[in-house]
This record gives structure tokens, sequence and C-alpha cells, in this order.
């Protein structure tokens, strides 16, 4: 009994610290906003290699996305004889839900990885004690840089989807099954509001790309520094990163919506 | 006897440890200005800790090191990092930065510290590129060099900001004998040329009694010798003699501490001894 309560005791006590380096990390981070605009130079150059990164799996995904959101929508819509509401459908749920949550998850397989392999191999490297050593402060020149040139890319990566998502949806619905296009188009402009859907699902992309670089960074940065840690890292990364975009999407729907 | 008065560095009884493992038990030695000091002894006895006590990557957990008359251990992020622009860090494996050219890789301190023009920082670059034999491997990246080779390149990175201190960890691990006494003369060259003070930490013992100024000798967590390399070579100290003479017994631990063999092996029975 008293060996249960003293691992209980200091499996809490772990979990408290965990949450303070990491509150503490993330702080950290985003004050380190304006030193990063003031040098935009660093996150410039891995927005593109981060949206480079995902930008093919985005776009195609999307694409597939909308084909079978056009297939399924019409095939359910029909039924009730409001095919032409079709483009709406569509784009709703693109704008709202898929293409912030589906490019969330691609971007943390495709991106998200790879910077949790990129800073754990670093460190693994002495590369990160290295530069402590040049009083170089890793946090600020490596992992700032990273995770606001994260935050800033996933909202056109969002948006990248969605449009993408919508055209193939038309191609679907409209080139292939036939749907006026008159009403395709026109039933999306009068459904789709520009604040209330566009907006938040924009800021949903805003705050799925602080989670997932934050997480990806985190678990890079306090990987043990051998092959079998960064492995762990980078698996946590996935999981981690995964269950909270859809968990938070869950929170954020519900403040937005109010259903 | 070295004299003791113009220390750079100062370790007043340091006691540091990884978790119930005590690493060091109560160190205290001082590095002179502007000689050569190697920390020798088997491996895993706290040499390559010290290195990282003096630069300020762990903190002491008793005692205290001074550098220059500063407890580093007391320094502020901001302070700590004023210290560490004064002292230049050779990792074992060099810890260069493997995205990034040679070039790039030097450049890498002068960049980030000081506002220069690009030719500016080109002329330097290629100065401490010359230094160490490896102008004409500029553009190559770390991938594309021997081992030996990418230590050069991170001497001259670690020397680009004209440190006062220089640290060596294991500079000689796994060179060929060329390589070796190439490292061995440039690491000496350097340290007069430039007034520098360095800290070499290696169990290649030739090497480095030949180039050093003084020597320490770290033992099972304690000084176990110091002095002139013929000083510690004329010691009459169990320990010392070990060391120097390579041999496989006496009073350095060959075997982690472990329970007695009989046990492990099953040949006691429980409650029988």
């Amino acid at each position: 009994m008293r060996h249960f309560l003293a691992t209980l005791g200091w499996r809490t006590r772990q979990w408290l610290a965990d949450i303070g380096h990491a509150t503490v990390l993330f702080v950290r981070l985003v004050m380190l906003g304006p030193a990063c605009l003031r040098r935009f130079g660093l996150v410039r150059d891995h927005m593109h290699f981060l949206g480079n990164y995902s930008l093919a799996i985005i776009a195609v995904s999307g694409l597939f996305v909308g084909f079978v959101l056009a297939l399924q929508g019409y095939n359910t819509l029909q039924r009730f004889g409001s095919a032409s509401a079709l483009g709406m459908l569509v784009a709703l749920s693109l704008v709202r839900e898929l293409g912030p949550v589906v490019s969330a998850l691609l971007f943390t397989g495709r991106a998200g990885t790879s910077l949790t392999a990129e800073i754990g191999l670093m460190k693994a490297g002495e590369q990160l004690s290295a530069m402590e050593m040049m009083a170089i402060d890793p946090v600020q020149r490596i992992l700032a840089p990273r995770f606001w040139a994260g935050v800033l890319v996933m909202p056109i990566l969002g948006a990248i989807f969605s449009a993408v998502g919508i055209i193939g949806g038309w191609l679907v619905g409209v080139v292939m099954i036939g749907v006026d296009p008159g009403s395709f188009w026109g039933q999306m402009r009068d459904g789709v509001d520009v604040w209330s859907d566009v907006g938040n699902g924009f800021i949903k992309t805003l705050v799925f790309g602080v989670t997932v670089s934050f997480i990806a960074l985190r678990q890079g940065y306090e990987a043990q520094p051998t092959p079998d840690g960064v492995a762990r890292g980078t698996t946590r990364t996935v999981v981690m990163a995964s269950l909270t975009v859809l968990a938070l999407d869950f929170v954020l729907t519900a403040l937005m919506f109010k259903l | 006897m070295i004299d003791s008065s113009s220390s750079l560095i100062e370790l007043r009884d340091v006691h540091f440890g990884y978790g119930d493992r005590l690493v060091l038990e109560g160190v205290s030695l001082q590095i002179p200005h502007g000689k050569v000091t190697a920390l020798m002894g088997a491996s895993g006895g706290g040499k390559t800790t010290v290195l990282r006590l003096i630069g300020g990557q762990y903190r002491a957990q008793a005692g205290s090191v001074l550098f220059e008359g500063q407890d580093i251990g007391q320094l502020d992020k901001q302070g700590l990092y004023q210290a560490r622009r004064r002292m230049g860090m050779l990792f074992q494996f060099g810890a260069l930065f493997t995205d990034i050219s040679v070039f790039d890789n030097v450049a890498f301190p002068l960049r980030e510290h000081l506002k220069l023009s690009e030719p500016m920082v080109r002329d330097i670059v290629l100065m401490k590129l010359e230094a160490v034999g490896l102008r004409g491997a500029r553009d190559l990246l770390p991938s594309e060099i021997s081992g030996g080779m990418a230590r050069r390149v991170a001497l001259a990175r670690a020397m680009a900001l004209d440190p006062e201190l220089m640290m060596y960890d294991e500079p000689f691990a796994g060179l060929d004998p060329i390589s070796l006494g190439t490292a061995a003369r440039l690491i000496r060259q350097l340290n007069n040329a430039l007034g520098l003070t360095s800290i070499i930490v290696s169990h290649d013992l030739e090497e480095t009694f030949h180039i050093a100024d003084k020597v320490v000798i770290l033992a099972n967590g304690r000084i176990a010798a110091q002095g002139t390399p013929d000083e510690v070579r004329q010691s009459t100290d169990p320990l010392v003699h070990q060391f120097v003479s390579a041999e496989p017994e006496g009073p350095v631990r060959f075997h982690y501490p472990a329970a007695s063999a009989a046990q492990d092996f099953g040949l006691v029975q429980k409650g029988r001894v």
C-alpha cells in the first residue's frame, strides 16, 4: 500500500514537473515572437521548408477528400431533392472542419515528425550543446524560428486544402455527375459566411499550427539523445499531436458554432 | 611547481553526480593562465564533467567553479553567456552543424555575435580554416569530410571568436597516428601563438604528456596526482603508477560496483551465508 502511494506521488510529481517545463518552453517560444520577426529570414526559410514539404500531400489529399465529399453528399442530398445544395455542403464541410483538421493531421505526419527527428538528432550529435557553448541560445536560434514558421504556414496549408477540396467537389459534382453549376456556386456563395465559417476555420488552423509545432519541437528537444530516444519522440509527436488536434477541434467547434 | 597565483580557473571542493552515482567527490584544482593543462584518467572518471562544469552546462552540487574569480554556478543566463563568449570548446566528435557547409559552420558564431560585413566574415573564416589547414575544404559539407577533418573544422569554429580559454574534449580519440601528431602540435602551437589557456581531456598518454605543461590525473572521483608531466611520471602513488604504466589491476577499479560474483551466479543460497 505504501509502495503504491509512493509510486503515485512520484508519478504525480513527474507529471506536474513535465507540465511546468512544457509551459515554460511554450511561454518562451511565444515571447520570442518579436525576436523572430526581427530576423524574419530564418522564419521564412523554415516556412518554405515546412510548407514545401507538406504541399504535395496536402493538395492531393484535399482533392480526394473533395471527390468523396461530393459523391457522398450528392447521394444523400438527392434523396431529399436538394442536390443543388451540394456546393454549400462541400464548402462548409471543408472550410469548417475537414480543411483545418485533416491538414493538421497531415502536417503532423509530414512536417511534425521531421521537426522532432531533426531537433532530436541535433541534440544527439551535441549540436545543441555546441551552440550553447558558443553562447547562442538554441531555443532562440533553432526552436523559435521553426515554431513560428509552423504557426504561420499552417493556415496557408489549411486554405490550400479547402480550396483544392472545393475544386475536387466541383469536378465530381458538376463535371461528372452533372449538378447545375449555377446552383453549385450560388448556394455556396450564399451559405458560406466569411467571418463565421472561413474566419473560424482560419482560427482553427492557427490553433492547430501552434499545437502541432509546439508538440513536435518539444518532443525533439526533450528526447533522449539516442536512436531509441529520437524514435520514441517521433512516435509520441504523431500520437500526441493527432489526439490533441482532434480533441481541440471538438472544443473549438463547440465554442464557435454554438450548436 | 607551477605558480598557482595566476590561475584562470579554479575548482574548489567540487562535488557532482548523475542521479545516485557520484562522479566528482571533492575535486579542487587550478588551471594556470597561458598553459596547456591536461585532465587525464580512466573513462567515466569525470573528466568531461569537469569541462561541462567550467562551461556552465552543469552546476556543481557542492563547491564552486571559478572563472577569473567569478563563480560560474552562480551566474544568471546573461552572465553565463558572456563568460562563454570567452571560451571555446571542441567536442569529441566535432558537433558540426550537419546541414551547412564547412565555411558556414565556422562563420556561424561570427554571424550570430558580431555585426560584420560578409567580406570580413569571409576573411576571418578563411584565416581560421587556414590555421587548421582546411581552407580548401570550405565548400564541403560535414558529411563529406573525415572524422579528423571534422574535428579540425570544429577547432576553427571554436576559435572563431578568439576565445581566451580553449577546452578540448578527447581531441585525439579515434585519430590515425599522423592526424594525432598534427592535432597535438596544432593545440600546442595555437596555445603559444594566441596566448590561450588550454584544457585537454584525454587518455592518450604519450601525446598528452608531450604537449602539456600541467597534468591532472582524476581517479575514482578525486585527484590522484597533479604537476608537470615529469613529476606525475615519477609519482609513487599506486593509482598514478597504475595509470601511467597502463596496468589493468590496481587501485582504479576495473569492475563496476556489483554484488559478489558468488551471489550473482547463484552459488550462494539465500539465508545460508
